[in-house]
This record gives C-alpha cells, sequence and structure tokens, in this order.
C-alpha cells in the first residue's frame, strides 16, 4: 500500500502544533447526514457493563499479584523545608517492610515530567515526597512510616498567588529567581487598539470573579502496580495514557520503551490529571525492578489531594466597552493563576475571551504565579471552565448597565470566524442552540414575578434564571491507529492504544465496527488500553479520543471489509462488486439472497484471519472545527440561609454526530454536575498562616452527591460535523463541563440582582453578597 | 541487631466470615477492616477503596441486608453476619435486577463506585420496594460518583420502584 506521509495541525487545549501523519492507504469516505447506519447512532447499552456491575472489572487499584509488596507514602507535612537528616533504619527492620526509598538512597530517580528527582531534599509543599516504604503489606508499610526519622528545617514559604508575585516574597524553591513560570510569563496576547476600542465605547464596565481551586478527586487515586520479570517492566495504572506512562517508566529506569508494557483496562476516572507515568508509578516500577517483586502503589485519599494536581485558582478582572446597541468594542481580562509549587504551565483561561465573541479591540494577559501548594494539573478544560465563567459574569454585567437582555447581547457580537487565527468554523451551531436552549428554559419569562419570586416577594426564596456559552475544540486528530481482525468464527476483534477512562470509549468504537464491517454488535470485541497491541493511539483526553480514534477504527474495519469481500469472492467465483455483507453474513448483491456467515467462508481457510490496518487521516486545513454549545440554568435562592439549589439546566452542544445518545448524555450529565459542584461547593481551603490544606479528604472537600442534582434537560442536534473527520463526530468530554459555572453565577446574579464576584456560591459567601 | 522483620510480627486472630453464602476463614490482625480483608485476603475486589475514611462509599457491601462502608467496619466485628458483596450478586451467573436496570439506564461512567451504589440500591429496595424520589435520594447520597452518573442512577431506581424485581 502506498505510504504517504503528510503534515497536519492539531489543537490540543488550546494549543496549536504541528503534527507528521503516516497514511497508508485511504479512509473511507465521510459519513454524511444522507448515511444510513444501522448501529452507528442508536442507543447502545455499554457494551463492557457486565464486568463493570458485577465487580470483575479489573481497575489498577484491584491488581494482585502472587508475592506482591505494597507502598505507603511520607509526605511533608510543611509548605516548604529542607530535609537534613533521614533515619529509617527503624522503619527497615520493622516487620515486612523490604525497603524505604528517600532523598539519601534513592537521590537519582528522575520524574522524567517535570525533570525534578521524585526524592528532592527540598520540599515545596504539603503533601511533597519525604519517603516510601514497601512492605509485605499495606499496613505494615503504613506502620514503617511511623518509625522514619526525619529532621526538617522548615523554609519561608508563600501560598497566597499575589502575595507571591511580589518583588520580597520568599521564594517557592531555593532555586528559583521569582515566583513566575521561568519561561513566557505574563503571557500577553493582544489584537486591535485596545485603547482606541475604550475610546469608541458608550458603556464600559469593571468585573472581576475568583475562582477556587478545585481538586479531581477521580474516585480511584493515581497510581498502579508494577512487576519486572527480567526481561520487561510491566505496569497496570490508572491512566488516561499508557504511552505516557510507558514512556515515563522507560525514561526513569533507563530502559528502552519496548521494554516496557503499561495497561489500563479500568479506571476510576481521570478528568485530566492522570496523564505520564506520576510519581506514584514511578515508585512501583522502581521499587518492582529494584526489589525483583510485584509493587503495588496506590495513593491514599489525601495524597491525591495533596500531591495529585488541581484546577488552579484563578482571580481574573475584566474590563469590557461597547457601544449603546451592545457591539462589543474592547476587552481586557487579566488574570493572575496559582499554578502550585512546580507548575510549569497555565492553563489557556483567556481562550474564551479571544475568541467567544466578536470584537476587534482586545488585550488578555496571564500570570502565573507558583506557590508552596501542589502544583496545577490539568481538569476537564482547563482554563476554558474559570474562563469563560469570568468573562460570561461580566458579560452579563455589562447587559445590566446597558439595559440589554444577556442572551440578544451575545447574539449581537456573535463570531463568524475564528478571530484569533483569522479562519472560518467548518460550522457553528451556537444561534440554533441559543434558540432551543432559550426556548425550553422559558428565556422570555424570566423576569415575571411569579417566577422570580415562587413565594411572593416576603418569602425567602428567589429564583434567577442564567445563561453561558460554549467554545471548545474537541476535534482530535492524528496520529491514531486501530487494528480490525476478523476471526475463523467470523467475529471481529478491533485493537487499538486508547482508553476508555469512563466515557464509553469501547461501546463506541465497537459500535462504529460492527456498522463499517456489516456485523452485529455482539460479534465485535474492541481491546484495548494495553502497549503491547503495538497500535499507538493519543492520551484521552481534550475530547479527542472518539474524533482520533473512531475514523482509524473505522478505516480499519473498512480495509477489513475489503478483505473479507475479496477472499469471499475469490472463494465463491462472484466478481466483488456483487456481494454485500450484513448482520455477519454475505449476501448477493443481485439476487438479495444470502449465501452464508461470515465464518462459513472464513473457516474453509484453516485459522486463516484477515488482518487490516487503518489511522486517522490529517485535519481539515483553513478552517477551525470546534464544538459549540449554550447552557441555561435555573437556580432557586434562600435569601435566608444562602443556599443555592439548581433546579434546572437546559444543555444545548454541537458535538457533531452522536455514535451513542445513551453515553453521550451520561457525558453531558456528568460534566454538568462537576461544573454544578465547581460553581456551588467545591474548594480546596489553605490554612494561609500555615501554609496548610484542611480539607484533603471527600469529608471536607465537597462534591456534589445525589441530592445536589437538577434536572438535566439535553437537547440534541446530531448533525454529522463532515470536515471533522470520517465519522462526523467530535468529542463531548469537556464541552458539557464549561458554560455550568457562568451559567449558574449568572442565574444566581439574577435572583438576587448582585453581581457575583467569587465562586464557589457556598451560603457564607451569598450572605455576604446579600449584605453588600 | 537481629533482623526482627519476620518475628515481630503483630498478633492475629481467627476469623470465620460469611460472605456470599460461604464460610471463609481468615488469619487476621484485629484492625484490619472488612475491606481490607474482603480485598487483600478473599480476593474479592469488587468492593473498592474510594477513601478509606467513610466519606464515599465506594466500600460498600451489605452486612446482614443493610449497606455499610466496609472501610469503617472491622473484620472481627463481622462473625456470625451474613456479608453480601458486589460478587455474590450474581453469583448464578444471571445478573441482579439492579444491575441490569444499572447496564440499561448507564447508571454508572469509570464504574469505580458503581459497585458501592448498587449494594447501596440492593439494600434500599429490600426495606421499600415502592421509594419515591426523596427516599432513593436520601438511601443513595452516602454514594458519592465523582463521574455524575446521579440522574441515571435515580433513573435506574425509578425504574426499579414498585416492581416485583425490586423485592427480589
Ligand atoms: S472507602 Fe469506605 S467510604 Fe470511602
Ligand atoms: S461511575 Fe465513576 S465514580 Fe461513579
Amino acid at each position: 500500500m502506498p505510504i504517504r506521509i503528510i503534515t497536519t495541525h492539531l489543537e490540543f487545549e488550546g494549543q496549536i502544533s504541528e503534527q507528521r501523519v503516516v497514511m497508508e492507504g485511504e479512509e473511507p469516505a465521510v459519513w454524511g447526514p444522507e448515511a444510513e447506519l444501522a448501529v452507528v447512532g442508536k442507543v447502545t447499552p455499554r457494551v463492557d457493563g457486565r464486568e463493570r456491575v458485577t465487580g470483575s472489572a479489573q481497575y489498577a487499584y484491584d491488581v494482585q499479584l502472587p508475592g506482591m509488596l505494597v507502598a505507603a507514602g511520607l509526605r511533608s507535612p510543611h509548605p516548604h523545608a529542607r530535609i537534613v537528616r533521614i533515619d529509617a533504619s527503624r522503619a527497615e527492620t520493622a516487620p515486612g517492610v523490604r525497603a524505604v526509598y528517600h532523598h539519601f538512597n534513592t537521590g537519582d530517580l528522575n520524574n522524567p515530567s517535570n525533570d525534578r528527582p521524585v526524592f528532592g531534599d527540598e520540599l515545596l509543599y504539603q503533601g511533597d515526597l519525604v519517603a516510601v516504604a514497601i512492605a509485605e503489606t499495606k499496613e505494615q508499610a503504613q506502620d514503617a512510616l511511623a518509625l522514619i526519622a526525619v529532621e526538617y528545617e522548615p523554609l519561608p514559604f508563600v501560598v497566597d498567588q499575589r502575595a507571591a508575585l511580589a518583588a520580597d516574597a520568599p521564594k517557592v524553591s531555593t532555586t528559583y529567581e521569582h515566583n513566575t513560570i521561568p519561561e513566557g510569563f505574563p503571557q500577553t496576547y493582544e489584537r486591535g487598539d485596545l485603547d482606541a476600542g475604550f475610546v469608541q465605547a458608550d458603556v464600559t464596565v469593571e468585573a472581576q470573579l475568583s475562582t477556587p481551586t478545585a481538586l479531581h478527586n477521580s474516585m480511584e487515586t493515581h497510581g498502579g502496580v508494577a512487576q519486572w520479570d527480567g526481561r520487561t517492566l510491566t505496569i497496570w495504572s490508572s491512566t488516561q495514557d499508557v504511552y505516557g506512562v510507558r514512556r515515563g517508566v522507560a525514561s526513569a529506569l533507563g530502559l528502552q520503551q519496548n521494554q516496557v508494557r503499561a495497561i489500563k483496562q479500568y479506571m476510576g476516572g481521570g478528568f485530566g490529571n492522570k496523564f505520564g507515568a506520576h510519581h506514584s508509578g514511578l515508585v512501583a516500577a522502581y521499587a518492582a525492578y529494584t526489589l525483583g517483586r510485584p509493587v503495588k502503589y496506590m495513593l491514599s485519599r489525601e495524597e491525591e489531594n495533596l500531591a495529585a494536581g488541581n484546577r488552579p485558582e484563578t482571580i481574573q478582572t475584566y474590563r469590557i466597552g461597547a457601544k449603546k446597541d451592545g457591539t462589543l468594542t474592547a476587552i481586557e481580562q487579566h488574570t493572575i493563576g496559582n499554578v502550585g509549587a512546580i507548575g510549569s504551565w497555565f492553563s489557556p483561561v483567556a481562550m474564551a475571551t479571544k475568541e467567544l465573541y466578536q470584537c476587534a479591540n482586545i488585550r488578555t494577559v496571564d500570570e502565573a504565579a507558583r506557590t508552596n501548594l501542589g502544583t496545577q494539573a490539568s481538569f476537564r478544560a482547563p482554563g476554558v471552565v474559570e474562563g469563560t465563567a469570568g468573562l460570561e459574569v461580566a458579560l452579563d454585567q455589562l447587559a445590566a448597565a446597558l439595559g440589554m437582555d444577556p442572551l440578544e447581547l451575545r447574539r449581537k457580537n456573535y463570531a463568524e470566524r475564528h478571530q484569533a487565527l483569522d479562519r472560518p468554523y467548518s460550522r457553528k451551531l451556537l444561534l440554533e442552540a441559543y434558540r432551543l436552549g432559550a426556548e425550553r428554559i422559558g428565556w422570555a419569562e424570566r423576569d415575571h414575578e411569579e417566577r422570580r419570586y415562587p413565594q411572593g416577594r416576603d418569602g425567602y426564596l428567589r429564583r434567577g434564571i442564567g445563561m453561558a456559552s460554549q467554545l471548545w475544540g474537541g476535534d482530535g486528530g492524528p496520529p491514531a491507529q486501530a487494528i480490525a481482525k476478523l476471526l475463523p468464527d467470523g467475529t471481529a476483534v478491533i485493537l487499538t492504544g486508547t482508553q476508555d477512562i469512563g466515557t464509553g470509549t469501547r461501546t463506541v468504537l465497537a459500535q462504529i465496527a460492527a456498522e463499517e464491517l456489516g456485523l452485529p454488535l455482539e460479534q465485535v470485541r474492541v481491546e484495548l488500553g494495553d502497549t503491547e497491541f503495538g497500535v499507538f493511539s493519543p492520551p484521552s483526553g481534550g475530547s479527542m479520543t472518539l474524533a482520533s480514534v473512531g475514523p482509524a477504527v473505522r478505516m480499519a474495519a473498512a480495509e477489513a471489509r475489503k478483505e473479507l469481500v475479496e477472499v469471499v469472492a475469490q472463494l465463491s467465483e462472484a466478481p466483488t462488486d456483487a456481494l454485500d455483507v450484513r448482520d455477519g453474513h454475505i449476501f448477493s448483491r443481485e439476487t438479495g439472497k444470502e449465501m452464508g456467515a461470515i465464518g462459513s467462508f472464513l473457516e474453509l481457510l484453516d485459522g486463516h484471519e484477515i488482518t487490516a490496518k487503518g489511522m486517522r487521516g490529517p485535519n481539515a486545513e483553513n478552517m477551525s472545527v470546534r464544538t459549540f454549545g449554550a447552557q441555561f440554568a435555573e437556580v432557586e435562592v434562600d435569601i435566608g440561609t444562602g443556599r443555592v439549589r439548581v433546579l434546572r439546566i437546559v444543555a444545548v452542544h454541537d458535538c457533531g454526530r452522536i455514535v451513542n445518545p445513551l453515553t453521550f448524555s451520561s457525558q453531558i450529565e456528568g460534566g454538568i454536575i462537576q461544573g454544578l459542584g465547581f460553581a456551588l461547593m467545591e474548594q480546596r481551603i489553605v490554612d494561609q498562616r500555615l501554609g496548610a490544606v484542611l480539607n484533603a479528604n471527600l469529608e471536607n472537600y465537597k462534591v456534589p452527591t445525589i441530592r445536589d442534582i437538577p434536572q438535566i434537560d439535553i437537547i440534541l442536534l446530531d448533525q454529522p460535523n463532515v470536515h471533522a473527520n470520517t465519522i462526523g463526530a467530535l468529542g463531548a468530554g469537556e464541552p458539557p463541563i464549561i458554560p455550568t459555572p457562568g451559567a449558574i453565577a449568572n442565574a444566581v446574579a439574577h435572583a438576587l440582582g448582585r453581581p457575583v464576584k467569587a465562586l464557589p456560591l457556598t451560603p457564607d459567601r451569598v450572605l455576604d453578597l446579600l449584605n453588600s | 541487631m537481629a533482623d526482627t522483620s519476620e518475628t515481630a510480627a503483630a498478633p492475629r486472630t481467627h476469623v470465620s466470615l460469611q460472605v456470599n453464602g460461604t464460610t471463609r476463614e481468615v488469619d487476621i490482625e484485629p484492625r484490619r477492616t472488612l475491606l481490607s480483608v474482603l480485598r487483600d485476603d478473599l480476593s474479592l475486589t469488587g468492593a473498592k477503596p474510594g477513601c478509606e475514611m467513610g466519606n464515599c462509599g465506594a466500600c460498600t457491601v451489605l452486612l446482614d441486608g443493610e449497606a455499610v462502608y466496609s472501610c469503617l467496619t472491622l473484620a472481627v466485628e463481622c462473625t456470625g453476619r451474613e456479608i453480601t458483596t458486589i460478587e455474590g450478586l450474581s453469583a448464578s451467573g444471571e445478573l441482579d435486577p439492579v444491575q441490569q436496570a444499572f447496564i440499561a439506564h448507564d447508571a454508572l461512567q469509570c464504574g469505580f463506585c458503581t459497585p458501592g451504589q448498587i449494594l447501596a440500591m440492593k439494600a434500599l429496595f429490600a426495606t421499600n420496594p415502592h421509594p419515591d424520589d426523596e427516599t432513593i435520594e436520601r438511601a443513595m447520597s452516602g454514594n458519592i460518583c465523582r463521574c455524575g452518573a446521579y440522574p441515571k442512577i435515580l433513573a435506574a431506581a425509578r425504574a426499579l420502584a414498585g416492581t416485583q424485581a425490586a423485592q427480589q
């Protein structure tokens, strides 16, 4: 097959990069709106539902191997300290203990994802890793921690982001010259002439929004089980990124990548912070390699919440100018983010300001402060959740100043093109989303007396309705590969290196393969999450899995089907174009007659398996493929207690073709619920005097429970995006969380008639707002 | 100094547990939680450690038909009591109606909280086959789902409420 190398462009979480793609053969023609599909697009319960409901699904946490040792970590009690001395002798001889690792005996173990030692001698935050004990049982490992004597020299620290940027602030690390990310910060983006824009404005508003540090709190913590057999280091990891785990472990241990096998069968959530090997995986791998026995290291919930990443706190300020008719003339955004101790990038918090609404004159400045706290990590639409909330809150304040309907203001400034890149969108159904959502929530009646005051004006309850828009990538791209095999019994297996992190990837890929192969869904098995297959897939993040891997699977299936038809044609002496494959059987196109099951032909070939490759083709050039959407929220605020209840969310998102409406709606609901948590209750709380996190657990770090859930109405657009890829589908993981906090904040502001300045809207904050 | 690692092991006690209808004998340290014994000694890994502090519900099992957090339950307390884990729900090979409803309604995403959710719902129906929404939410509010499968967990419970299956 002719091989072509093509250069294409990818967008991942706000960054554009160039990518070379190897293409063997041609992708099939895109499934357009006219395509008649039997399996794709149908409500399909998960193909691995049985494993997930019976407890037989194996998570990294569940892997148990003969002779397996267990690790437990000792963490810094100080926000900043130097380790003067460690005496681990009592721990090392405690019952069952096989090793204790720390700076003075394992100082050279490097973490390639941040290029720092796993066991440093300078601790940069409470929860930084001091030592790890490896023992026969978890209890013994934990007991050993108490026997490790550590002498700390506490150092000056800073945890507040504004304080950290002051010239005389304590340095977060003695190796830092200042507390900013050394390269590229502050980061400024400018277009047009901001000052001229404000001169043109009839109305100028200033607004601010502070957003909290949010903790991912995936139900399964970070970690894994590693085993070294003298040839291969195998690691079962709770990861969104098996190839990243392989790369990281190989680099840390000085092995070749092909000497490391990373496996992820099931994982208990990631939400963006399970990329790469993580220090838990590196320590397990190192211990297994050194001790010659399998080792498990799963973080405790507290370790997870201190040391496994977070959505960083932001302080955002906006100045927006507009003409009387609402036309935006200038937007200025300034953000200070708290990226933690060793943050080396800051999420694209200005993406919405740059792109969401039409405006010629923009300036955004992002400042990133390092502090003596756990380092940030990407968290479901990193930056864009926070930034969209800030911009949308500011826009509602502008609408109020203009005396204009907030939705009308957004329609007025509708952006037809990608302004930052100056290119067209492949398509944009946002106006349609506005129309459908507004109708469903009853936007026209949002100011009606009986709706706003359900108990009358003397009662305690106030209701409000707000909305926010959503813009995100989700277009994915190469490289992503797949292999389709038709087995002797006529069933198929699809191999990919992707991960199903709970989104339903395994199911949608099976649907795509079944559709293309002409097989019933039950006859397709999808294997994923294993580097051993040698079928590369990107990490499962950035809403890119389906749009990247789906087309590769489709192409592999199409190629396998072609080969099958070829084989059957020769066996039955019929021309290939006279044959059709449906429902696992071969049919004559001419007579419509069934000629036999696929397996009845393949079994004539004595064990022959048809194997075909597929790969994701290049992205469309010179246009921007985006997901757009809008959410509308209705809330009820008790002005006596300050409690906010979200009554209803209406969500309309254009994610192209919907392969499985069942798992799609689950993703949308899940995103909305995390967005609701961010808006109303989630926040890491830090004692500023001690530099200590006070709620690194699930007791005091509040996440939504079933009692917090509003009615959620999802309106499906479900139209294939023919420019996106051959299946016409885009990602849906991140879009739904993006507009939720902004929509809820605007609804609360509407209910109270006061601008919201900070999230989460906890009762005390709401009462403060009322008293302001 | 002599290596004390093998000799100074903590005292153990013998416990006989009734798990999913079978008697399982274990020699364990008295401090061991039911969760850790189920997972590490009996290889029943369906109950999940989400927090090991009684905050999340991922470790939920049934103790004499009642939903408990197995991370807060000592194994030695369970002598003579009937323990049901998720593995016991479909021991015959056939899925329990609650399990079926979870699949049909997609009441799960990553699935890590799912065994606990299913058992919490099982305990609810055992005491109340006709729960209304308020009762369902109360019974399920001790089980966190970070993926946010709640609307569908509620849908699964509503579909079962009042049916024959709920009483199984
Ligand atoms: S693990 Fe038991 S409640 Fe969380
Ligand atoms: S399904 Fe992931 S935590 Fe509930």
